[in-house]
């Protein structure tokens, strides 16, 4: 009686992958998936949810007016201001972002639990909210800004609001990615490095750096987009001034009822860039263990 | 085994706490009117859409309403006059709609959405609004245009945008905003809190916002009025109701009121 390896060991070199992937079909073909039959009507409805609505957006596109409407003045001097300030913010996420997730992987404290609670809370907080916090920290009459006024500088109604509403808002993308990627990693790597004679930052540099790198870049983009679509806090903390500080959104929300051709195109770029994005970030990668 | 979850011990419990829900239920549904007794009246809504600068004023006149009819509920919808054409379009159920100028009003017109010709009930102007106490030095419309006054006035895309597009125009005066905002209460809600040094806000604003903030009357807003239009629309699931309500909003004590918060004469 011959069983499935004894089959494999004596077929020829060519044959042998051939029957190889055939025990693997057959394999799969047996496997139990999990999956009972009615679980596809409920997880179709939750699909439908999200892609309904966007069909219908595409559907009520003027597509013969597309390239004018997304060209138009207005719709420009809010692109330009938008991918400027999203790129910014970005970088600043990545600056801030890192050391705040070593500390917060790597380092033990007393309230360190607390601490990350505040500093993941733009994740949950309603960016209106958050766009209060930082009018209240940085406005006139502001906890900080008070002095900055005086001293001539200010931070409401221009770029630098757009920026700092951006960052705030996009920073827990940041340092969550890195941070649970630091977790898993744990680090062996940067005792056997430091063992070997290797500074602390040296260590950082050519050791773990590099092992956080997918993940930094998963999180730059997921703050790329989030800084991207913010609305809320800019609106309060910034204001809305043409090709200062009325980003996509805010130009969005301007002309929806006034010229909605416009609304639904520039949504739609936002959409479009929004997808580009998930596919980058959210990339299909093999789960530790997984079998696909 | 044995499954704990229907064993007798766990299920008395349970069959008595639906027992009691059920009788709890059944006896809030409302009781049918003793015999003899006149039914209540019939539970109606009515519908209004209105611009929100008549927040204050149209809140008084459903109240008047509700007291005049009974079993009668008005629901108050108040925004932007453009949102609310855009919603009506889209067929959100709406009785009666006032906005805050024509053009929005010819929109619905045009849109076949209106019952009967739209009139006018009210008037609004300009004024700008100034923190109270503010040392800006903002006495005049001229003023406006001094580079370093934070000043925000809306977005010309909305009415009182427009109008103050219009006003500067007409003034010959070059307006230097740092924000253009898409609803007037958020012109004013940064004057309040002293992020801006003035702003262009309706006469009705500044009242309404009495002793938050201080109002400045300049003589070229005269020449730029916001009409207010009120049309019943078309389609509408109370149309009588609508016509009542708007035969409160143009009777002597709804124009009282109106003036009372600030609106000039209709068509002045």
């Amino acid at each position: 009686m011959t069983d499935r390896l004894g089959a494999t060991q004596r077929a020829r070199p060519t044959e042998r992958a051939r029957v190889t992937d055939r025990v693997r079909r057959a394999d799969r073909a047996l496997e139990y998936r999990g999956l009972p039959p009615w679980i596809w009507p409920v997880a179709a409805a939750g699909a439908l949810l999200i892609v309904l609505p966007l069909a219908a957006m595409t559907l009520r596109v003027d597509w013969p007016g597309f390239w004018g409407l997304v060209t138009s003045e207005g719709a420009l001097a809010a692109l330009g201001l938008s991918l400027r300030t999203a790129v910014l913010s970005t970088l600043i996420c990545i600056v801030l972002g890192v050391p705040m997730a070593l500390v917060l992987a790597r380092s033990r404290f007393p309230g360190q639990s607390l601490l990350r609670a505040l500093v993941l809370l733009p994740l949950v907080l309603p960016p209106v909210v958050g766009g209060l916090a930082l009018l209240y920290t940085l406005g006139r009459n502001g906890f900080i800004g008070q002095w900055l006024e005086a001293g001539g500088i200010q931070i409401v109604y221009t770029t630098t609001a757009v920026v700092l509403a951006q960052v705030f808002v996009s920073l827990p993308f940041l340092v969550l990615s890195v941070e649970g990627s630091l977790r898993v990693a744990g680090r062996g790597h940067e005792q056997i490095a430091a063992t070997l004679g290797a500074r602390p930052s040296r260590v950082l540099t050519h050791v773990t750096v590099p092992i956080l790198l997918p993940a930094l870049v998963t999180g730059a983009v997921l703050a790329f987009a989030r800084a991207l679509g913010e609305f809320g806090a800019t609106l309060t903390v910034a204001g809305s001034l043409e090709g200062v500080t009325r980003t996509l959104p805010l130009q969005v929300y301007l002309v929806r009822e006034t010229d909605p051709d416009q609304a639904v195109a520039l949504s739609l770029v936002l959409v479009a860039v929004a997808i580009v994005i998930m596919l980058v970030a959210h990339r299909p990668t093999r789960w530790a263990g997984e079998r696909l | 085994m044995v499954n704990t979850l229907v064993t007798p011990t766990r299920l008395a419990p349970l069959a008595a706490t639906i027992a009691l829900a059920v009788a709890f239920l059944a006896g809030c549904t409302t009781s049918t009117a003793p015999d003899g007794a006149t039914p209540p009246p019939e539970a109606r809504t009515l519908t209004v859409f209105a611009a929100a600068s008549l927040t204050s004023a149209y809140e008084q006149l459903a109240e008047i309403f509700e007291e005049g009819h009974e079993g009668v509920t008005v629901s108050l919808n108040l925004g932007g006059s453009s949102g609310l054409v855009t919603q009506i379009q889209e067929g959100a159920p709406a009785d009666v709609f006032a906005s805050a100028d024509e053009a929005n009003m010819a929109k619905l017109v045009q849109a076949g959405l209106a019952a009967g010709e739209p009139r006018l009930f009210a008037s609004n102007r300009l004024q700008i609004a100034v923190p109270v106490g503010s040392a800006a030095g903002v006495a005049s419309l001229a003023d406006l245009a001094t580079p370093g006054i934070r000043l925000v006035i809306c977005a010309p895309e909305v009415p009182c945008g427009a109008a103050s597009v219009a006003v500067a125009e007409l003034a010959g005066v070059t307006l230097i905003p740092v924000s253009e905002e898409s609803a007037v209460t958020d012109v004013l809600g940064k004057v309040r809190s002293g992020e801006a040094d003035a702003g262009l806000v309706y006469v009705t604003d500044v009242l309404g916002a009495a002793g938050e903030v201080e109002g400045i009357a300049f003589p070229e807003a005269d020449a730029v009025v916001n009409h207010y239009p009120i049309v019943a629309v078309e389609g509408a699931s109370q149309a009588e109701l609508a016509e009542e309500f708007i035969a409160l909003v143009l009777s002597e004590r709804g124009q009282a009121i109106l003036a009372e918060a600030g609106f000039g004469e209709p068509g002045a």
